[in-house]
């Protein structure tokens, strides 16, 4: 059972399933590292952009892949404003207030869906779905392949943003000394709006990567949501690093626990090692002792 | 000699109560005033309110000729008044060189470069430590770490707000020649202390502030021969 010939693909598959839960961890924890806020909207969003990959391939034929370069920006748009001008100034800088108003964000955005389109769940049929890459010794799934390289992609563009920008040098700065960052001249508000907006785009990618291979109705982000938010404590709150590394641990976790305990079981290890996580180093992998 | 800065019956507080009950101050360009005061008594409130963090509940606050007390702290960098802060306030997870170039985010951005150099002259410590992490330094170093990037803007006024605090006294004699040299390139500087001899020794011209308002005002060798004021409202 244990030959390499079957655990080699399964730890593969984990590592690209991954990718794309670190993506989504990504946005989550940025958010997190700088507003410190966990952004309760973000499973909701995630479902609106893939309803948006998946209307823009179903009424206007744009392949998913193409949709991402437009859903990117839009979503950085969405995401930007809605901080700037909706969930900052209704908060009146109380970081509680805030995480309310992005749960109801979230129930809003969920019910306008749901609504609209109702539970059905819906895919699209791309023909590249079942491709495979055949590497002699097991068969890549193509969608699977370019998610994991996608998220790579836009992993470096972030930390090339974070690090020779003066905006990325800003986030970063705010995140923890606002106040030494005020008497910059940074504007402080117009910061967290740009960092809600990258994680928001963050997710606006993660739906194009996933429509190819994935289902969509109201309640779709909130899986994915979930698994993330368990990569963001594991890898430590507020940390990228640590969301990559989470991510991808937790994608070969979940692969390794279908293939012993069978599909439905996947996602038991991913609890159980947040757990011991929990129990052993709560700051998590990469997260400073509190 | 025309007034950098110049304040009018300046009102400032938190909710309830008011810290600050009509100030009347004056800088002069190319002068070094010192603000002194004890503990409490509202001098980090002085400079918040002038920087843009606090709002003035009342009176008037003219720099370089402009009302800027209703101007956002971004638009009050840019007029060149830049405001070190109590405490450093450096960003810890950048590096030295980092927190330099944060310093030219509003302002004085085209010439980041000559101006990172200038401030590695005066400060030869951060050249040393450009590429370390601003948590790692002492806090000797974090406070040269401020004072640089406050100058990466190129100020027109440089607010100083207890730079001396927790430094040992080589440090602080170092720093105030330090402050000295920042002047002679041609910064004003407003220095807020606690430390009243050094700061008289360095300044033109002194406020003693006191119950929230200005007890004393005038050139500094006066105050500083007056023995009766220190003990009365510096408790010296
Ligand atoms: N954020 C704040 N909220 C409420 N009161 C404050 C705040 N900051 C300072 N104070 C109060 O205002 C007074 C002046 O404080 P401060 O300006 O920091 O004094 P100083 O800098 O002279 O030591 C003090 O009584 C202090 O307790
Ligand atoms: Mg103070």
């Amino acid at each position: 059972m244990l030959s390499p010939v079957i655990l080699i693909p399964v730890l593969l598959n984990g590592l690209m399933t991954g990718a794309v839960y670190a993506l989504i961890a990504l946005g989550l924890t940025l958010i997190y590292g700088v507003l410190h806020i966990i952004n309760f909207a973000h499973g909701a969003m995630l479902t609106a952009a893939m309803f948006a990959c998946y209307f823009a391939f179903k009424t206007l034929g744009i392949d998913p892949y193409l949709s991402l370069f437009v859903l990117a920006p839009v979503f950085f748009a969405l995401g930007y404003v809605l901080q700037r001008f909706v969930i900052g100034p209704a908060s009146h800088g109380e970081d509680r207030n805030m995480l309310l108003v992005t749960l109801g964000l979230a129930v809003v955005i969920e019910n306008a869906l749901l609504v609209n389109f109702r539970g059905d769940t819906r895919t699209i049929d791309v023909p590249y779905a079942f491709a495979t890459i055949n590497l002699g010794f097991t068969f890549l799934a193509v969608p699977r392949l370019v998610g994991f390289v996608a998220v790579f992609v836009v992993a470096i563009a972030l930390w090339l943003i974070m690090s020779l920008t003066d905006t990325g040098r800003a986030i970063r700065a705010v995140a923890k000394e606002k106040l030494g960052a005020q008497l910059q001249g940074i504007d402080v508000p117009h910061i967290y709006a740009v960092t809600f907006g990258l994680g928001t785009a963050c997710v606006a990618i993660a739906a194009c990567l996933l429509m190819p291979s994935y289902y969509v109705n109201p309640g779709a982000g909130n899986a994915f949501v979930l698994v993330a938010f368990t990569i963001v404590v594991l890898g430590g709150m507020g940390s990228v690093p640590g969301a990559l590394i989470g991510g991808l641990t937790i994608g070969v976790v979940e692969s390794l626990c279908s293939l012993f305990l069978g599909d439905s079981l996947g996602q038991v290890g991913i609890f159980l090692i947040f757990i011991a996580v929990l129990l052993v180093r709560p700051q998590g992998l990469f997260g400073a002792k509190a | 000699m025309s007034a950098l800065l110049a304040i009018e019956g300046l009102r400032a507080g938190y909710g309830e109560t008011e810290v600050l009950r009509g100030l009347d101050l004056v800088v002069n360009a190319g002068e070094i005033v010192t603000v002194l005061g004890s503990n409490g008594v509202g001098k980090s409130t002085l400079n918040r309110t002038l920087s843009g963090v606090l709002r003035a509940r009342a009176g008037a606050i003219r720099f370089d000729g402009a009302p800027i007390e209703r101007e956002s702290c971004a638009a009050i960098v840019a007029c060149g008044l830049i405001h070190v802060p109590e405490g450093r306030r450096v960003f810890p997870n950048l590096s030295v060189r980092e927190n330099l170039d944060l310093g030219s985010y509003a302002r004085g951005k085209p010439r980041r470069a000559q101006n990172r150099e200038r401030v590695f002259s005066i400060f030869p410590r951060l050249r040393e430590r450009a590429s370390q992490y601003a948590g790692t330094l002492s806090g000797g170093e974090q406070q040269m770490l401020a004072i640089g990037r406050g100058l990466m803007a190129e100020p027109k006024l440089l607010i100083l707000d207890e730079p001396s605090l927790g430094l040992s006294p080589l440090l602080v004699e170092e720093l105030f020649g330090l402050i000295k040299r920042i002047h002679a390139d041609g910064v004003s500087v407003l220095l807020v202390e606690q430390n009243v001899v050094q700061s008289l020794e360095v300044a033109d011209r002194a406020y003693i502030l006191a119950e929230g308002q200005f007890a004393m005002s005038g050139p500094a060798g006066q105050i500083a021969a007056d023995p009766e004021l220190k003990r009365t409202y510096l408790g010296l």
